[in-house]
């Protein structure tokens, strides 16, 4: 089963890759890099945190994007193309057609997170080197301690380990993107629909939280509207929850226990949109 | 399977697997709010400051990102002396990324330095009664950015020590300032200089002299690299001050 599904795989990510879906990294080379060379008029400080607000924000969209856009067009291509009756036709069961089809977008989105946090680190390391470099010259005459303690204040505004653990996040979260695509195109009519329906679910899901909130609050709301929230609490997807970026790029510590957490709630979304969409894929007349 | 069947089971699996994740979710609600993350709080006003489509980017996870791009906005703002529209931006700003301390301070600083020097000497303005109000009125917004900082990043020391030099050059209020630099040093993580600075405050303080001399005291015992002629300085005058008896006298008299 493993072979059969790699090699689905290895044949998705090969497809994905023809379609020059990584020109999209020179949109984000352009925006860290250009953006680093504009910000360099700003303070130090202002700089570092804007750099990482644009980057990371900047990774957050495309991997959404890609997501989105990448799983929704690969059940309806191979129903145009008719491959997925010749895959099927061969001893290979839907289940893993539909594994290995993911699994190949998942490459895809973990190849370009890893990408674009390359670059990111890059652009970050050698704007902190350009810096520590004019500092020292600059400040050349401050007696050694208060040299020391100006030079780490820049290193610490660059260096940042947390910057590890929020590219992760956008990785799982981009993953499960994929994952709800995924199961919407298994019963969806045209690539149209899947991309609309998992950009409302997208733009619900940021408020899945708020709603939940206000569902489990003690209020005078009535029946209807209760119902209404807990409807949208069950059904839909907590994303803000993987919006650890927004407070990673203000020097926020990320405990631990809230990171595996929200990795843990990742891969139970991942797992449960797989196989709802395997079931349904299972049934469905092709 | 029937298609009724089977989106009976998917809608059932979706509603059991909302129920199953429920307390996962809502303790790792518990979890941000005790580690002071997802603080923001996007409301009506916010998007009437931002726009439609920066509050649904803001909304869609995109905050850092909005935030950045209105920040770089404030700056184009403030090398036009558009102070106003700054001001907004500035706002905009610090309720889209509460936790970042280099908006609350900058934000402040620009209002509280740049604006409000630029509202006393602004010269379209005759009335030196009205260039001193908008003055006073710059710094009152620049305090209040940085208040509204503390009161969301309770757990950092640089924004109480940023208040604390607010109230002591814009104020003039040592009271206030030493108060402030007081809470500052209070942090684990805060400098060993701004237990200085609360004491150099406390001694321009009147009526609290005694406290700024044992803080001094204190400081001055703590070893030869906390003796800097300021500590000396003061511990000779508050020590003439309150009259300390000549034998429990600290400090050598600076000649």
């Amino acid at each position: 089963m493993i072979r059969r599904t790699a090699a689905i795989a290895t044949v998705t990510w090969t497809e994905l890759v023809r379609l020059k879906v990584f020109y999209f990294l020179v949109i984000f080379a352009l925006l860290v890099i250009g953006n680093s060379f504009f910000l360099a008029r700003f303070s130090f400080e202002e700089e570092f945190q804007m750099l990482k607000d644009i980057a990371l924000g900047a990774m957050s969209i495309f991997s959404s994007l890609l997501a989105i856009l990448a799983t929704a067009t690969l059940l309806p291509k191979d129903r145009e193309d008719r491959t997925i009756y010749t895959i099927l036709a061969k001893p290979v069961s839907r289940t893993e057609y539909l594994l290995g089809k993911l699994a190949g977008v998942f490459l895809l989105l973990a190849l370009a997170v890893l990408l674009m946090g390359a670059l990111f680190a890059v652009v970050l390391l050698l704007r902190t080197q350009t810096l520590l470099h004019g500092a020292e010259i600059e400040m050349a005459a401050l007696p050694p301690a208060e040299l020391q303690a100006a030079l780490g204040k820049i290193r610490a505004a660059g260096h940042d380990p947390n910057l590890f653990a929020g590219g992760i996040v956008i990785l799982v979260k981009a993953w499960l993107l994929a994952a709800l695509t995924m199961f919407i195109s298994t019963f969806a009519t045209s690539t149209i629909f899947t991309t609309i329906t998992a950009f409302a679910v997208y733009f619900i899901g940021h408020l899945q939280a708020t709603a939940r909130e206000y569902w489990m609050a003690a209020n005078e709301s009535g029946f209807l509207t209760k119902g209404l929230l807990a409807l949208i609490s069950l059904i839909f997807p907590d994303l803000q929850a993987f919006n650890l970026v927004d407070d990673i790029v203000t020097g926020a510590a990320i405990p631990a226990a809230i990171f595996w957490k929200t990795l843990a709630l990742g891969a139970g979304y991942i797992a449960v949109y797989t196989a709802l969409a395997a079931a349904v894929f299972h049934h469905k007349e092709l | 399977m029937r298609p009724v069947a089977l989106w009976t089971a998917v809608i059932g699996a979706l509603l059991l697997f909302g129920l199953a994740r429920l307390p996962l979710e809502t303790s790792l609600d518990q979890a941000h709010r005790a580690a002071n993350l997802r603080t923001a709080t996007l409301d009506i006003g916010l998007r009437e400051q931002i726009g439609q489509l920066a509050y649904a980017a803001a909304l869609s996870g995109f905050r850092s990102l909005v935030s950045a791009f209105l920040w770089i906005e404030a700056h184009t703002a403030w090398e036009q002396t558009a102070w106003g529209r700054m001001a907004g931006l500035f706002q905009s700003v610090t309720a889209l990324q509460p936790r970042s301390l280099v908006y609350w301070d900058l934000a402040s600083w620009h209002l509280a330095w740049n604006a409000s020097v630029a509202a006393r000497e602004n010269p379209r303005e005759p009335s030196e009664f009205l260039r001193r109000r908008a003055e006073r009125e710059y710094h009152e917004l620049g305090r209040d950015f940085l208040e509204r900082g503390i009161a969301n990043n309770p757990d950092r020391y640089l924004l109480r020590e940023r208040l604390g030099i607010m109230l002591r050059d814009k104020f003039l209020d040592h009271c206030a300032a030493a108060d402030a630099f007081t809470a500052a040093a209070g942090h684990p993580e805060a400098p060993p200089y701004v237990k200085r600075l609360a004491a150099y405050e406390l001694a321009e303080c009147p009526g609290r002299e005694r406290e700024a001399y044992d803080k001094l005291r204190a400081i001055y015992l703590l070893g030869e690299e906390e003796r800097l002629p300021r500590v000396v300085t003061l511990i000779n005058e508050l020590e003439a001050k309150l009259d300390i008896p000549a034998a429990e006298r600290l400090a050598p008299r600076e000649e």
